[in-house]
């Protein structure tokens, strides 16, 4: 059986419908949110800050420590809250792909925080927590080079789909998902994880897919940068 | 050719602001091959050939020159530790206090554990070192008042255009108020009410700093608590 029509009724090469805002939590220095149909993260970025224990400093650079977690209530059933397998391979695969834009020379011994928490779930978690990362990264003001930006594409049934729902990765024929992160100048691959299978030529097809979803979420992302400053600047 | 986004206009890290090699990248910003591309989210200023992206939001970031406030967090042979609100302690030595230290003495007689010193930054290292000195016009140890926290990016609208904003304020609340760069301020007052109306008209400038007519509406504010 093949996959004729999306289940929300979207094209094959259409997103759902994104929300982002920055400057939502005031005691952070820089903090964002970023809604992607169901799916809401909320980033919160603490630092440069000095780091504790002092084996963990590094005295040519500063680090950076990512912190996915799900809320309980953010999925069906509820899911135990505290550090999991699972969230703990996210916030690593966050952090290694917010990296290679972050410039952290500058701050050597100390570390910049960033704790991401998915408040609603519905597929697509990773990709909305890095682009709820990077947006409150810039709005900590951070050195960047750029903005990463990420979506998920993948195979249902036997279509290349891109920004898959939860009923589509659950679909019975069998899914594919594949969460891609990307920078916005020079559409570097900053994350690509792949759980399932797939051909060469699909996967390039969902790869080219996935690099003009993230350019449209990049202007969705320094569009909300500008509001946020102008909302301050109105004198 | 040139600059390609507007002066004085908004940027966000990875924008393309120049194309060419007529303008050199300076503060918040680096070059690409041809382009310079900003790395802050900040306001775009053009001096000349010089591209600078000023940074309007996050942590305070510590610059020579700067008036700061800090807390006494730790001290040692001869010198103690200010925390002043970033990511490095500054580094107050004795010979850089106000107060003469005499050899081998006690450095908690002076500035004890919690205490506050309004300080100026001499020095920051390359490894971000950031010496600090309580030598000079109104640097000094507090006593009395109160020291409250702003967001540091706000700084600049509770000081105002050549101070005036602060200074309504202390005209309006009979009130001696230190601003230090890194956000935090002191308050002295002749009684504690003075201080309270001072603390919460500073707030209000933080809140609404985006509203227009500022000045007038602290100035009505102030005169309506009087």
């Amino acid at each position: 059986m093949s996959y004729t029509k999306r289940f929300d009724n979207r094209k094959f090469d259409e997103m759902r419908k994104i929300e982002a805002k920055v400057d939502i939590i005031p005691r952070a220095d820089g903090s964002a949110m970023f809604k992607i149909g169901d799916t809401v993260a909320i980033a919160a970025v603490y630092g440069p800050r000095s780091l504790h224990p002092k084996f963990l400093q590094d005295p040519e650079k500063g680090i950076l420590r990512c912190n996915y977690t799900m809320m309980p209530f953010s999925v069906s059933e509820r899911i135990r809250p505290g550090p999991s397998r699972r969230s703990t391979e996210i916030s690593l695969v966050t952090s290694k792909s917010l990296l290679p834009v972050l410039d952290l020379t500058k701050f050597p011994n100390a570390v910049v925080d960033v704790f991401i928490q998915i408040i609603q779930a519905n597929a697509g978690t990773r990709c909305a927590g890095i682009c709820a990362a990077s947006m409150a990264l810039a709005h900590a003001g951070i050195p960047m080079k750029d903005m990463v930006a990420a979506v998920s594409v993948g195979k249902v049934g036997d279509k290349i789909v891109i920004d898959l729902n939860k009923e589509e990765e659950d679909y019975e024929d069998g899914a594919t998902d594949i969460p891609v992160a990307m920078t916005g100048r020079n559409h570097e691959v900053t994350l690509l994880q792949l759980d399932g299978e797939v051909t060469k030529e699909e996967l390039m097809k969902g790869l080219e897919m996935a690099r003009k979803g993230c350019l449209d979420i990049i202007e969705i992302q320094k569009k909300a940068l500008r509001e946020a400053i102008k909302e301050n600047q109105n004198e | 050719m040139g600059i390609l986004i507007k002066e004085k206009s908004i940027v966000v890290p990875g924008d393309i602001i120049a194309e060419g090699m007529d303008y050199l990248p300076s503060l918040g910003c680096f070059r690409e091959g041809k382009h310079v591309v900003s790395e802050r989210l900040g306001l775009l200023n053009v001096d000349n050939r010089f591209i600078k992206v000023i940074p309007l939001t996050g942590s305070y970031v510590p610059k020579v020159g700067d008036t700061v406030i800090g807390e006494v967090k730790d001290m040692s042979f001869g010198a103690w530790f200010i925390d002043i609100g970033c990511a490095y302690d500054g580094t107050l030595m004795v010979r850089d206090a106000t107060e003469f230290v005499e050899k081998d003495a006690d450095l908690a007689q002076v500035y004890n554990f919690g205490d506050f010193v309004v300080a100026k930054i001499v020095k920051i290292t390359r490894h971000s070192s950031i010496h600090i000195t309580t030598k000079g016009p109104g640097l000094r140890k507090i006593q009395g008042g109160k020291v409250i926290s702003v967001t540091p990016s706000k700084v600049p609208r509770v000081i105002g255009k050549q101070g005036s904003m602060v200074s309504m304020i202390k005209d309006g609340t009979n009130c001696t108020i230190v601003v230090g760069q890194n956000g935090k301020i002191w308050i002295n007052g002749k009684n504690p009410d003075d201080e309270l109306l001072a603390t919460e008209a500073i707030l209000k400038v933080e809140n609404e700093s985006h509203i227009d007519g500022l000045t007038d509406k602290i100035k009505a504010f102030l005169e309506k608590k009087k």
